[in-house]
């Protein structure tokens, strides 16, 4: 649209989309200044280091050394590597596991702390806790809970003559993956109550009316009401659990390294250590991107699956 | 009949009354669902006070009373000997200096860079703007530990390997989804007539951004903030592999490391707990300002 147009349509309100209000050149400078600084960093630092990532999964290098073209034979030792087996299957265990513990829990806190009552505003300042702690003070808690014979749990089973609380939670291959497990629960639930909270406020109170008047029990209320209008928040925050333990590192980082017996090597670990252990940096580029392919199709098909993709699409439509 | 006989009948019956809805409220509350909630809620907040509680506890221990004491009571002594071992004997105060100029520098860039972004995203002039919109969005999908290896090579090729700048950048830059995701949909609300009213004024672009857009987004501003600073704050992978010198440690690494210097036989758990509940202060006390933002926030973030 040329100046002059704008002109003659001047005052008046646009139809579709905000009125241009100048020329070509203008028009694409006022929205390169706005957006440049934001690409120019998105692009540095996760579009080129997605395309880095592939090409590099494709060489050997050690980061000082040369750079050499392999072709494809890291991603046939990826195929091969029975460790590499085992971390995927350790990582989709984590993710499967924490998904079926942290949503029923997220969505009973959530909706519990919904309600009126003035003691359960309490509860819900303290639930946020974990929250506000980082992951390497949380790690380092857990450690002194979990410690044997002196730590926090072991000490309780002293005192109350349970010994079987005195365990080497953080070192028996046993535990220690459920351990994980428990503490990224611990960690994580406070962030999706509250995303069930505001999800559960936002369900209108007559439907829960006409629930009671049909006479309704607490059980059917739920299962007919509550469940259907949670199903936006259940996918947001499924989507955000799986790809969130899908990439977990940091606990296990400093609580385990990936052990006892690699059982709680997940895939992230594995990455790092490759890496920035034994810096080969061709290798640990392949188990990136099945990292990040792994992300990505998780989020896709949980979008997908349940339409929000099209309600992100006809918000689009109507700005 | 006097005023005065009418009066306590009067009074009598409110009293009825009140005690009729106390009992009716107390019915209410004494409902099976209402107990197994208030049982189960206070079951959860048992598990999340219970570690706490054990830290808070420990921390006041030396290592000797650490060793002897009953860890879950406050019998068998208490001191003051770790809170002053970790103002005294460890980078502490260094890594908290350099944690709040992570913190605010990511803030700051978060904040500005994306709402300039959602600015023109919304009233783009360009097929250019909604472009840019969905290969920004696509990053929401994107696991930063996917693209760790590169990242590191990039910044060791730019010089910014070991600097506070370079985390900034790279926090910054994997924020920038959620970021400019919250700052589009607030800055859609903006009634577009208000647009075309400054437009009319022929204010420029700026002005638009600096006298509208700015003002009317201080409540998602405040969301993002909070987003853009937990998340740098909390960080640990990046520091991890984008810094290596004491005088750009930050916190949760400067912990990481004071629980390892200490490892194997003697570790000092008194020390690390003290240490913990120092890097948790200031979010606490920015918590108890901010709450209700907070919450709104998360909240907020999941009915996108």
């Amino acid at each position: 649209m040329s100046v002059s147009s704008t002109i003659t349509h001047g005052g008046q309100l646009p139809i579709s989309g905000p009125a241009p209000r100048f020329g070509g050149g203008q028009r694409l400078r006022a929205d390169l200044a706005g957006l440049s600084p934001t690409l120019v960093l998105y692009g540095a630092f996760i579009v080129l280091p997605m395309v880095f990532a592939l090409f590099l999964s494709f060489t050997s290098w050690d980061v000082v050394g040369q750079l050499t073209w392999v072709g494809l034979s890291n991603w046939s030792r990826f195929i091969s590597d029975p460790m590499a087996h085992n971390s995927l299957v350790v990582t989709l265990e984590l993710a499967g596991l924490s998904w079926v513990i942290q949503t029923p829990l997220a969505m009973a806190l959530g909706i519990f702390v919904a309600g009126k009552q003035r003691y359960r505003a309490v509860y819900a300042a303290i639930y946020i806790l974990p929250l506000l702690m980082s992951t390497a003070g949380l790690a380092l808690m857990w450690q002194g809970v979990l410690a044997p014979t002196f730590g926090g749990l072991a000490g309780l089973g002293n005192s109350l003559h349970l010994s079987f609380l005195n365990q080497n939670w953080l070192g028996d291959p046993r535990f220690t993956f459920f351990v994980i497990v428990g503490l990224i629960t611990w960690q994580f639930v406070p962030f999706h109550t509250l995303i069930y909270q505001a999800g559960r406020r936002a369900i209108p109170a007559e439907l829960y009316e006409a629930a009671k008047i049909d006479g309704a029990g607490p059980v059917q209320t739920f299962l007919h009401v509550t469940l259907p209008q949670l199903r936006y928040t259940i996918v947001t925050s499924s989507t955000l659990i799986i790809v969130g333990s899908l990439t977990y590192f940091d606990i296990i980082y400093i609580l385990t390294l990936g052990g006892p017996n690699n059982t709680t090597e997940v895939l992230a670990m594995d990455m790092y250590n490759a890496g920035f252990v034994q810096t080969e940096f061709g290798y640990a580029s392949v188990l990136g991107v099945v990292l990040g392919v792994l992300g990505i199709a998780v989020a896709l098909t949980l979008v997908r699956l349940t339409g929000f993709g099209e309600m992100q699409s006809g918000q689009e439509g109507i700005s | 009949m006097s005023s005065a006989e009418v009066l306590p009948a009067a009074h009598g019956d409110g009293e009825r009354h009140r005690r009729a809805a106390w009992l009716r409220s107390l019915r209410r509350s004494l409902r099976p669902t209402r107990v197994v909630a208030f049982v189960l809620g206070t079951l959860w907040l048992c598990v999340v006070l219970f570690p706490i509680y054990y830290m808070v506890l420990t921390s006041f221990r030396s290592q000797s009373q650490y060793l002897t004491a009953n860890p879950w009571l406050p019998t068998g002594g208490l001191s003051l000997s770790s809170w002053a071992n970790v103002f005294s004997s460890t980078g502490l105060l260094t890594d908290f200096v350099n944690s709040l100029l992570y913190t605010a520098g990511t803030i700051v860039l978060v904040v500005v860079l994306s709402l300039l972004a959602a600015f023109r995203i919304v009233r783009h002039s360009t097929r250019m703007a909604p472009i840019s919109f969905r290969v920004i969005l696509f990053g929401l999908a994107v696991p930063i530990q996917a693209v760790l290896i590169p990242i590191y090579v990039i910044m060791a090729k730019l010089q910014l390997y070991d600097t506070l700048i370079g985390l900034v950048l790279v926090t910054s830059a994997a924020q920038m989804a959620v970021a400019v995701l919250l700052t589009v949909n607030y800055v859609r609300l903006i009634p577009g007539e208000l647009f075309d009213a400054m437009a009319v004024d022929g204010a420029s672009e700026r002005t638009v951004f600096l006298q509208l857009v700015w003002p009317m987004a201080r409540p998602v501003v405040g969301v993002v903030s909070i987003f853009a600073g937990l998340g740098a704050w909390n960080n640990f992978i990046l520091p991890l592999i984008l810094t290596q010198s004491t005088s750009t440690t930050v916190l949760p690494l400067g912990l990481f490391q004071i629980s390892t210097t200490n490892a194997g036989f003697g570790v000092n758990v008194p020390i690390v707990m003290a240490a913990v509940i120092f890097s948790v202060l200031p979010l606490l006390l920015l918590y108890l300002v901010l709450r209700r933002q907070f919450v709104k926030g998360i909240g907020g973030f999941a009915l996108q």
